[in-house]
């Protein structure tokens, strides 16, 4: 289908939809197995293109974190089987410093960019825009397919790299010069450190052509009464998210091609006259700033973790909403909220780089406005709570997740705090405590965003149900396991146990930790055991779950439920429908919920 | 396409801005944020240790010119579409293409100018954000060139006759957007060393 079609409302397809509607045509695109499934322009399957690759991604990533858990916890153990599957990066069964770094750097770089940016963002920005807004797809579905096949390609390279010769990029995920920029400091600066480089590349302009689309399609292609402040809060989140992305990483990219001239071509951006103990000699560069690539690589790092966090709020907002069959608490507080931390997003990357010597009158700057993002976070999670308050909860797993996705943002948050100090910073940067914060309100908060989606729109998505028993096993030793794993590491990081370190048998004051720490791999273990289970789930119920009798089996007001249950390209069989109210519509005048596509009746009550 | 306004005007989708141009508006702003992180990088950069200077070779005045005269010729080619006129239409159209061509030309000469001059890669001075920077933008404006080698392509189209103006507009947009782009990059490079 052209892009012109797809703007034009689709006039030829609608009615062979009206034809055939059902049975699922097959004169109706000419759709061939390429064009359905691998080279789809349609929103919905480029969502669940980008939904199972960052499921692979995830699995990886997380087998990754096991390995190295495995590392920390049993460090005087050695494990044959590793060397089975890792060859000579586990000699004798035990995992190598430079495979240990690489596996927390690629652990780092899959989770934090292809798991919960381009897993998440890509998943849910895919399949809701249209569907709730409204449209028939996006603005330009053939940059939308551009922008997933940009991310298998960035995803291809990433993968590729993990069985270079020299290994994959061994610097940390925030790949800092020198250490990035000197392929002689180590084997995962060599060809792995490139490839990553390229692959992020790649990924960043994935990233912006899903953001350009994103945000213009929200922008321009709502339905008849669809204005903004009726739009439901998962796409003003959406939104908030890809203004992020197309501000925040092309600095990143020049960040990176700075990187590569540095690595390559022999500039000075980065690097200075280092002297290199190895081979004895100095660098001949001289001027380069590694501060600088700091600040660069920061001004998109900080919105990044919002870019991460943000799809996740907006899917419980609605999820909570929905479930808690009352309308949203403070709809347009939540809204301000989602503004005032994309402001702020921007304001704060220096609070990374506290201890670098950053100009201590400008630190405390950047203190003040990191501690001001407390303020629309609490508004957020004082209207989740208020949301919740007397609410007629229907405790599916979606809604558990959204719950649970509360828990984990106030526990994380609430370290948040500590860390923004950048007093408190001397002591707590580069040690567990840090790992404990940001795993907890960013990474596991937003998996559970994710999970919570998940669980909700699956039924949208595939016509079929999850299975209820797993997804509540899933769920309970999901959380439990979370907090068993990071709450511990709070007490190591206030002790001064640093981040990053192989082995800390050195120490004498960690020896006490031996067994906190035994303790935390094993649950981490348990919980990514779970973690399969729930993708056993996710692929046997695609075939083999119960099927969806109902267009909206949640009672939800929203327009995807609108739509039939296995809706073909262009999402609406007839005309897209007119919107009338706003989206939360709930436990209104003795009705349990009032779609949007109602019309306000002389009789009923303002709200 | 009559049946599909009337879709329009049913389904109400607001028509104030062409989708397609209103992400061209969008991804202008995503390049120059692209191009602001570079230059403050520069900025940063000039107050350290290390820092070298060069002169500004006169052949970028000449490529500014040469950027400038294609933004002319591409608002000519999009007013003759305008006006039905396809053949100074396609005219100006080629003119635009080659001036950008000249203009990456002319960029090249000023690189190897100043690499002449003793100023390679080594160093962590103005010469080699130059490189870098300018090349970025050259190599934007080659895209375009690109969109018009496609626009050409379309406009000789013996199968399909075209009369939407909305490719030639975007293609226009994005087009001085280069020509602007370069000009405060220029600009930048000549006051601030």
């Amino acid at each position: 289908m052209s892009n012109e079609a797809t703007l034009h409302g689709h006039a030829g397809i609608d009615t062979s939809h009206d034809i055939g509607h059902g049975e699922h045509d097959v004169h109706h695109h000419k759709e061939t197995f390429i064009t359905k499934y691998v080279f789809s322009q349609d929103h919905k399957m480029i969502c669940k293109q980008f939904l199972i690759t960052g499921m692979i991604w995830a699995i990886l990533g997380g087998a990754m974190s096991v390995l190295f858990r495995l590392q920390l916890g049993y460090p005087d153990s050695t494990f044959p089987w590793l060397e089975d599957i890792l060859g000579k990066w586990a000699k004798g069964g035990k995992i190598e410093p430079e495979a240990y770094y690489a596996l927390v750097t690629m652990h780092g770089t899959v989770l934090v960019f292809f798991v919960l940016t381009g897993g998440l963002s890509g998943t849910f920005a895919n399949f809701l825009i249209p569907l709730q807004i409204g449209a028939r797809d996006m603005a330009s579905p053939f940059l939308n397919m551009l922008s997933y096949w940009f991310f298998w390609l960035a995803s291809v390279v990433i993968l590729c790299s993990l069985f270079l010769e020299t290994g994959p990029a061994s610097g940390g995920w925030t790949s800092y010069p020198p250490l990035s920029a000197l392929g002689g400091a180590s084997e995962g600066s060599k060809a792995g450190m490139d490839f990553w480089i390229i692959g992020m590349a790649l990924f960043v302009v994935s990233s912006l052509l899903g953001g350009l689309n994103y945000i213009t399609t929200i922008l321009n292609m709502r339905t008849k009464g669809m204005s903004m402040t009726r739009l439901p809060l998962t796409i003003w989140a959406l939104f908030f998210t890809a203004i992020l992305g197309v501000l925040s990483f092309p600095v990143l990219l020049s960040g990176l091609i700075l990187l590569l001239f540095d690595r390559h071509a022999g500039t000075s951006f980065y690097l200075s006259d280092i002297f290199i103990a190895s081979t004895n000699t100095a660098l001949p560069n001289e001027g380069g700033s590694a501060i600088l690539f700091q600040h660069l690589f920061w001004f998109l790092g900080h919105p990044e973790v919002y870019i991460i966090i943000l799809p996740a709020m907006g899917l419980v907002s609605e999820v909570m909403s929905v479930n808690a069959r009352k309308p949203i608490f403070g709809y347009m507080a939540m809204i301000g909220s989602l503004f005032a931390i994309a402001i702020l997003a921007f304001l704060v990357w220096a609070h990374h780089m506290f201890v670098t010597g950053l100009n201590p009158f400008l630190g405390s700057v950047f203190v003040l406005l990191t501690l001001l993002i407390a303020v629309p976070s609490a508004i957020k999670v004082f209207n989740w709570l208020t949301t919740l308050w007397k609410g007629n909860i229907r405790f599916t797993p979606a809604m558990l997740f959204a719950i649970g996705f509360v828990s984990l943002f106030i526990s994380g948050g609430l370290t948040g705090i500590w860390l923004g100090n950048s007093t408190l910073d001397i002591h707590l940067h580069d040690t567990l405590f840090v790992v404990a914060h940001f795993h907890i309100v960013m990474g596991v908060s937003a998996f559970f965003g994710m999970f919570c989606g998940i669980y909700h729109w699956f039924p949208k998505m595939y016509g079929r149900y999850l299975n209820n028993t797993m997804a509540y096993i899933h769920f309970w030793v999901t959380l439990a396991g979370a907090y068993l794993i990071f709450w511990p590491m709070h007490y190591e990081g206030l002790a001064g146990m640093p981040r990053r370190y192989l082995d800390t048998s050195g120490w004498h004051s960690f020896n006490n930790f031996i067994g906190l720490n035994r303790f935390i791999s094993t649950v981490a273990m348990i919980v990514f055991a779970v973690q399969i289970m729930f993708v056993f789930n996710f692929f046997y119920s695609i075939f083999k779950g119960r099927r969806v009798t109902t267009q909206n089996p949640w009672g939800a007001n929203t327009l995807e439920w609108t739509t039939p249950i296995h809706a073909g390209h262009g999402n609406w069989p007839g005309e897209i429908p007119e919107v009338h109210r706003w989206a939360y519509d709930y436990a209104k005048d003795g009705r349990e919920f009032i779609q949007q596509t109602e019309p306000i009746s002389a009789s009923e009550s303002k709200h | 396409m009559l049946k599909s306004i009337e879709i329009n005007s049913v389904s109400g989708q607001q028509k104030r801005i062409h989708p397609h141009k209103f992400t061209l508006w969008v991804a202008i702003g995503s390049i120059i944020m692209m191009f602001a992180g570079l230059t403050s990088a520069y900025i940063v950069k000039r107050d350290q240790p290390g820092w070298t200077t060069f002169e500004i070779p006169k052949v970028f005045w000449f490529s500014t010119a040469v950027i400038l005269l294609s933004s002319v010729t591409i608002q000519l080619a999009l007013k003759a579409f305008k006006e039905r006129e396809m053949s100074r239409y396609k005219n100006l159209l080629t003119a635009t293409a080659l001036l950008g061509v000249v203009f990456v030309i002319l960029q090249w000469i000023g690189f190897s100018m100043i690499w002449n001059s003793g100023i390679t890669f080594h160093g962590s001075g103005a010469a080699q954000f130059l490189y870098v920077i300018a090349g970025l933008h050259a190599l934007h404006v080659i895209a375009g060139v690109i969109a018009l080698i496609i626009m050409f392509g379309k406009a000789f189209s013996k199968r399909i006759r075209t009369y939407d103006s909305i490719p030639v507009e975007i293609v226009n947009t994005y087009w001085h957007f280069v020509d602007i782009l370069w000009i405060y990059l220029f600009v930048f490079f000549l006051w601030i060393q």
